[in-house]
């Protein structure tokens, strides 16, 4: 069972990885768009995986000072079933304006989605009762925890933060 | 054992509370009544509500140059006051960033957005970012919408202004607008709590 598992893992990694190199040959960056619906089941995975979910924008200063913080813990922790997205608030009509060649100028490496869904009212709260809105905000989970942050973070911060929600693993 | 127990309850509240990160400013809730204020408008004068004896409530929006939110309301605030100024709920606006980390926050720079675009609203100065704390704004644009009632500014609507920054004409709920309309028909907001994304006010 274990031989299996590693097996899938191995896998499904080079299977990621091979997606990711063809994608980095054409050189382009293509975004998806999502609504609530969409987005929801990203944010209610059951697998082994720890989720860090930072919702941040292009015209957001102090979201993209955190952003490093944001690629090292991508970096450092994608091998530890660490998945990091970085959920996108930039206007829709500026993703190709703004967003896309943000990602190149910055070479993001996390995977980058745009919520697209203008309804905040609706879905804010779904995501935390504790948010307000402001952003940026950062929700880390897995399938035994789940925390959500409407503030900024530091590297070490974010770190402290997921090893807390790994115990919980 | 009862007060133990309670006593160790309060006691891991207090912790627990003292341990949270950044505690989220309480600010007004919906009933609250709203202090006013006394801050620098764009044309040099001071304003404070207390300035507008025959106004009947206020639309309070913490707003900023910056923000791409903020600006994508800008045309939709005008409205606001256009429309409901003459009914007794004036718009008054209030930038409540700190110029000096937001860059084009300043007070200059506010000078010539409401020019450039001929705010028919002031727009104040939350010099030494007194306000917007009392209130509980958290970001830009934040509505404060204020009833008047036994002399009192009561809160009678927060939250965003409509259900789509992003194309004023495919606006299916104007909270704002809807919520006023309650209150000059004597009736309560519903929703009177509304969240929205917005730029972080910038301490």
């Amino acid at each position: 069972m274990k031989k299996l598992l590693l097996i899938l893992l191995i896998v499904s990694f080079i299977s990621c990885k091979s997606d990711k190199t063809s994608e980095e040959k054409s050189n382009e960056i293509s975004i998806k768009s999502y609504t609530y619906e969409t987005l929801e089941p990203l944010l209610n995975k059951d697998d082994d995986k720890t989720y860090v979910i930072n919702f941040w924008a292009t015209w957001c200063k102090p979201c993209v000072e955190e952003l490093p913080a944001f690629e090292k813990i991508n970096a450092n922790y994608k091998d530890k079933n660490v998945e990091v997205i970085l959920v996108s608030l930039d206007f829709p009509n500026q993703i190709e304006t703004r967003l896309i060649p943000f990602i190149k100028e910055h070479n993001l490496k996390s995977n980058v989605i745009l919520m697209a869904d203008v309804d905040q009212n609706k879905w804010i709260p779904k995501i935390s009762e504790k948010w307000s809105g402001a952003i940026p905000a950062t929700l880390i989970y897995n399938k035994n925890s789940r925390k959500f942050y409407e503030q900024s973070f530091s590297y070490d911060l974010l770190e402290k933060e997921l090893k807390e929600i790994f115990k919980t693993y | 054992m009862k007060t133990l127990k309670s006593i160790l309850l309060v006691s891991v509240f207090i912790i627990a509370t003292a341990f949270t990160i950044r505690p989220v400013a309480d600010g007004y809730k919906i009933g609250d009544t709203a202090t006013d204020f006394k801050l620098k408008n764009v044309d040099g004068k001071m304003v404070s509500m207390s300035d507008y004896e025959n106004a009947k409530g206020f639309i309070v929006i913490f707003t900023c140059n910056h923000c791409p939110f903020s600006i994508a309301y800008e045309d939709r605030i005008i409205d606001l006051d256009k429309q409901y100024k003459d009914k007794g709920y004036p718009v008054i606006a209030i930038n409540p960033n700190n110029p000096e980390i937001s860059k084009g926050d300043d007070f200059v720079s506010m000078q010539k957005r409401a020019k450039e675009k001929g705010f028919t609203f002031p727009y104040l100065f939350d010099d030494g970012q007194k306000i917007f704390p009392q209130y509980g704004a958290t970001r830009t644009p934040h509505v404060f919408l204020l009833n008047k009632e036994d002399k009192e500014l009561k809160v009678a609507y927060i939250g965003a202004i409509d259900n789509n920054y992003s194309d004023a004409t495919a606006v299916t709920e104007k909270y704002v607008e809807d919520a006023i309309n309650a209150l000059i028909e004597g009736e309560k907001p519903n929703p009177n709590f509304t969240k929205a994304i917005g730029c972080t006010i910038k301490k």
